[in-house]
């Protein structure tokens, strides 16, 4: 069953990865070389699908299995909510060894009963971890089980770590919205401009930074998939007229099958960059058009992009005294290897190598043309040893890149800046660009940088340096 | 199973809510953290390494060193040797690490297999590509314990595997300290100090203040930098004593006192006046030297803190939350300056635990300690960052201790042993009393308002 629908995923046909494979390689699935042991980096798919689902800010997030896959990881990121703080608190089975012996279903059953006891959650999502997939236990069996016995959705998301990598993970998380949420329920308000955005998960607020584009416009966000989303949010999401997908390569399945079952066209788009938000509302609004919304939607957007952009690019040039000049060193991938480029550039920065790793052939191709056709200015992993040197001889003045490599900047004692999903601030929309620089400029010319950059005045043996006497 | 007296109430529900347990493996990969030029593996999924090394990177804010064997669908159906093998080998070509920490997990255990076993025959073929890199195996399943019992399975093997027997001779002024897992790295980088100040030199297994303190290199190192090195395992044995901190380092020391014939000192707890007292003599009879007089008068100042603390302590009704070590060393002081332990939550069972001055301890999670300090009237909440939801929902006070602080920085400078680590430790908890002192008001002794209205203006 898991099987087939992993092979299922790596047919995805909506992914341009999958399809530029041949089909023998499709059938290793994603990322394989990604897991060579001793040197590999990355979540697990449980850690995939949880990613992708907790979010969901209304309903309990129920894992089923040892200590180690939620006390190891719970409210360990920054995906805000409006309103119900639920999702934030962890719930596990904490499977000791009797129940590895004996199996975990009854402690699951009994789980899931208490939680929707003590929390009255709208639904509960039961999360499958190694041990209790290894030893058996049937959670899809508890799950069904479960929903009719106490009248309420409690959905199993089977993605144990060892199937594969977070990304997959994040894939088989949105099969289980597919198969048990979306559809579910029948809105009694859907409009002619509905709309859905998935792939968002409102890291440190980002959603709410374009969400007041959405609504200048009269554009009404059904369901973001799954930032700042309340259950039934989702479960209408299947009345939208159009979805947009954001990290297309996290959730693509969910979008295409939308449309195989509902009709729903889907685009690809991203909130990172100025021309990024514009080219998504531009589309967002023609697609709406095509489905029946009123026709005026063009010309206003095109109305509210010209202001937007207008006052973004204002904004932003007023950095450029402060930040011209300066080196960047872009560590991410994805569409983010381009998408904050051109802002990057307005201010006069130079960026000395972006690299291109988890990028579309789209992706490297805008990133070259950004790049003015330097080739050897998009690379791929640059090895930890590398980087150090580059950011410590001063080849970059700062890295744009993720916490997992922030050390490396900082023990070169040069600037750093979080832009990947552990980020504390939302760089999302025109306003997100905005304050991108404004990270930078604080970043970059912290006063700080001259003082522990200079040497102690001492030798490795301690003995005081007498030459020079600036210390 | 073990029974328990009455004092333990083991929280017996299905579902953990908001867990204040973390996995064994974690904790024995922090203890391998600890030694010089070490790299820890994790033999199961990736995830498993993944989850932990977010965790370490978020509370030390350093750059760790952490793999995994990368264990997929058919390499657990199979067995794993062949990863733990190809894992290994990756690590010392790359990394070159003097030493590989090898821990297994839930899955692998689950699938019963003999890592240790398999780790000798890896080793034994791979004798020339692995060179000086050593390896050492801890079984940690993650349905076993928490990680204080994960960091003392670790210590142990590290003891088997690289501390030789005894030989007949004495370092007469080299003592071993066997850091609990409950110990910072400013703990380790305190009793080292007063362990100098008495003329003696301290080894010190595992050395979290040596590796992940917060030092800047000065260069890229892929393993760890700083730690116990083997040179320093390798002369154990000659110590003249051995000084076990936090009662989860028993078996360590038994183990270490069996092979190597040095005696040990145990020390269930260095926070607290009394405790640091018996440290201090105990060093001075190691020694023969006189207690130095920078500690007789950080003594002195502990007292002070005391003396000025203890009308901020004083019926205060606490509810902590921390594995046993931790706990029993934290709950002691708390009781030593009149405060009530009202809730007490912990991971395990711990036996000593009886004799810590409290009603009744529970053995869950940290919603059982929000509840708790809810039905109790609880004035602070102790435990680690994870407490931050409760102290939101109760507009509690919250004084972190432990592993993880996410939401700190420098929290492996906090220092909790010690005159002075005591002593510190005093003040900000009476400052947080004091941030959160009720403000007088007209109604304070109104008739309907009778007896707790002046006990909450403490």
């Amino acid at each position: 069953m898991l099987k087939e629908k992993i092979q299922d995923l790596f047919n995805e046909p909506g992914c341009d990865k999958n399809q530029a494979k041949s089909a023998a390689e499709r059938k290793k699935g994603c990322t394989t070389k990604g897991l060579t042991p001793g040197a590999a980096a990355g979540g697990c798919a449980y850690d995939g699908a949880l990613i992708a689902l907790q979010p969901i800010t209304d309903v309990v997030h129920l894992v089923h299995g040892p200590i180690a896959c939620l006390g190891n990881a719970w409210d360990n990121r920054h995906a805000a909510s409006s309103g119900s703080q639920l999702y934030r608190m962890g719930f596990t089975t904490d499977m000791g060894e009797l129940d590895v012996v004996y199996g975990g279903e009854k402690k699951l059953w009994k789980a899931i009963r208490d939680v929707i006891a003590d929390r009255d959650p709208p639904a509960v999502f039961v999360y499958q971890t190694c041990v209790p997939a290894l030893i058996g236990d049937d959670i899809e069996k508890v799950c069904e089980a479960a929903t009719e016995k106490f009248g309420r959705p409690v959905v199993p998301v089977n993605a144990p770590g060892f199937v594969g990598s977070k990304n997959l993970g994040n894939k088989l998380g949105g099969e289980a919205l597919l198969d048990y949420v979306i559809g579910t329920v029948e809105p009694d308000d859907a409009g002619p401009t509905d709309v859905n955005i998935i792939g968002e998960y409102n890291l440190s607020g980002e959603l709410w930074q374009v969400k007041p584009l959405l609504e200048k416009l009269g554009i009404r966000l059904r369901a973001c998939i799954t930032g700042d989303a309340r259950f039934q949010d989702v479960a209408t999401a299947h009345r939208a007229r159009v979805n947009m997908m954001v990290c297309s390569q996290a959730m693509i399945n969910v979008g295409r099958k939308m449309q195989e079952r509902w009709g729903i066209p889907y685009f690809e788009g991203s909130f990172y960059g100025i021309e990024d938000t514009s080219d998504v509302l531009r589309t967002m609004a023609r697609m709406l058009v095509e489905r029946g919304a009123p026709a005026d939607l063009t010309d206003r957007t095109e109305a509210l992009i010209a202001e937007e952009e207008d006052k973004a690019w204002a904004a932003i040039r007023a950095f450029r005294p402060r930040l011209e000049g300066r080196k960047v060193l872009l560590y991410t991938g994805g569409h983010k290897s381009w998408s904050v480029i051109s802002a990057l550039h307005e201010v006069g920065m130079e960026v000395i190598r972006t690299s291109v790793r988890k990028a579309t052939a789209n992706d490297k191709a805008r990133a070259l043309d950004l790049m003015d056709g330097d080739e050897s200015a998009l690379v791929g992993q640059i090895p930890a040893p590398e980087m150090y040197r580059m950011l410590e001889d001063g080849e970059a003045d700062i890295m744009l890149s993720g916490g997992r490599t922030q050390f490396i900047a900082l023990k070169a004692r040069r600037p750093w800046l979080d832009i990947n999903q552990e980020r504390h601030y939302a760089y999302a929309g025109y306003v997100g660009m905005v304050e991108l620089v404004r990270q930078l400029d604080k970043a970059i010319n912290n006063p700080m940088w001259a003082l522990i950059q200079k040497d102690a005045p001492w030798d490795e043996q301690g003995q005081v340096r007498t030459s020079g006497g600036e210390g | 199973m073990q029974k328990h007296s009455d004092k333990f109430v083991i929280a017996r529900k299905s579902a953990s809510t908001n867990p204040l347990k973390m996995s064994a493996p974690l904790g024995a990969a922090m203890a391998y953290l600890g030694l010089d030029g070490c790299l820890p593996l994790f033999h199961g999924s990736q995830g498993c390494t993944a989850f932990g090394l977010v965790l370490l990177v978020r509370h030390f804010k350093e750059a760790i060193p952490f793999q995994t064997t990368a264990m997929n669908e058919v390499t657990t159906i199979l067995g794993g040797m062949d990863n733990v093998e190809q894992a290994v080998l990756n690590i010392s070509k790359r990394a070159k690490p003097r030493i590989i920490g090898i821990c297994s997990t839930g899955l692998t255990e689950t699938r019963g297999e003999d890592t240790g076993a398999d780790i000798r025959v890896i080793k034994a073929r791979n004798a020339e590509a692995l060179g000086d890199c050593e390896l050492v195996f801890a079984a940690t399943p993650d349905f076993a314990g928490g990680m204080q019992e994960g960091w003392g399975k670790a210590v142990a093997a590290i003891i088997d595997a690289f501390v030789p027997a005894a030989d007949g001779t004495r370092a007469l002024r080299q003592v071993n300290i066997l850091a609990g897992c409950h110990m910072t790295p400013g703990d380790v980088e305190e009793l080292r100090d007063m362990v100098a100040a008495f003329g003696l030199e301290a080894i010190v297994l595992p050395d979290l203040a040596g590796s992940l303190d917060g030092h800047v290199p000065g260069r890229y190192v892929p393993t760890t930098y700083g730690g116990t090195t083997l040179e320093d395992m390798g002369r154990m044995h000659r110590s003249v004593a051995t000084i076990a901190v936090g009662e989860h380092m028993r078996i360590s020391a038994e183990r270490l006192e069996a092979r190597t014939g040095v005696p040990t000192r145990f020390f269930d707890s260095l926070t607290g006046l009394d405790a640091v007292d018996r440290l201090m003599v105990a060093l001075s009879d190691i020694s023969g030297q006189p207690v130095p007089r920078k500690y007789r008068r950080q003594r002195s100042q502990l007292v002070d803190a005391m003396l000025d603390g203890h009308f901020h302590f004083g019926q205060k009704k606490i509810a902590l939350a921390a594995e046993p070590d931790l706990l029993w060393a934290v709950g002691r002081l708390f009781t030593d300056l009149g405060a009530e332990l009202a809730t007490v939550v912990t991971t395990v069972p711990a036996p000593h635990l009886e004799r810590l001055p409290c009603a009744q301890i529970i053995v869950g999670d940290l919603w059982d300690l929000e509840e708790g300090a809810a039905a109790t009237g609880a004035d602070l909440l102790v435990t680690h960052s994870h407490g931050r939801q409760a102290s939101e929902r109760l507009g509690l006070p919250l004084v972190r201790v432990g592993f993880p602080q996410f939401d700190r920085i420098g929290a492996s400078h906090q220092t909790l042993i010690g005159y002075r680590g005591t002593r510190e430790l005093v003040c900000s908890i009476a400052n947080t009393f004091i941030d959160s002192q009720h403000a007088h008001s007209p109604q304070d002794w109104q008739e309907d308002r009778h007896g707790g209205s002046h006990a909450a203006a403490g």
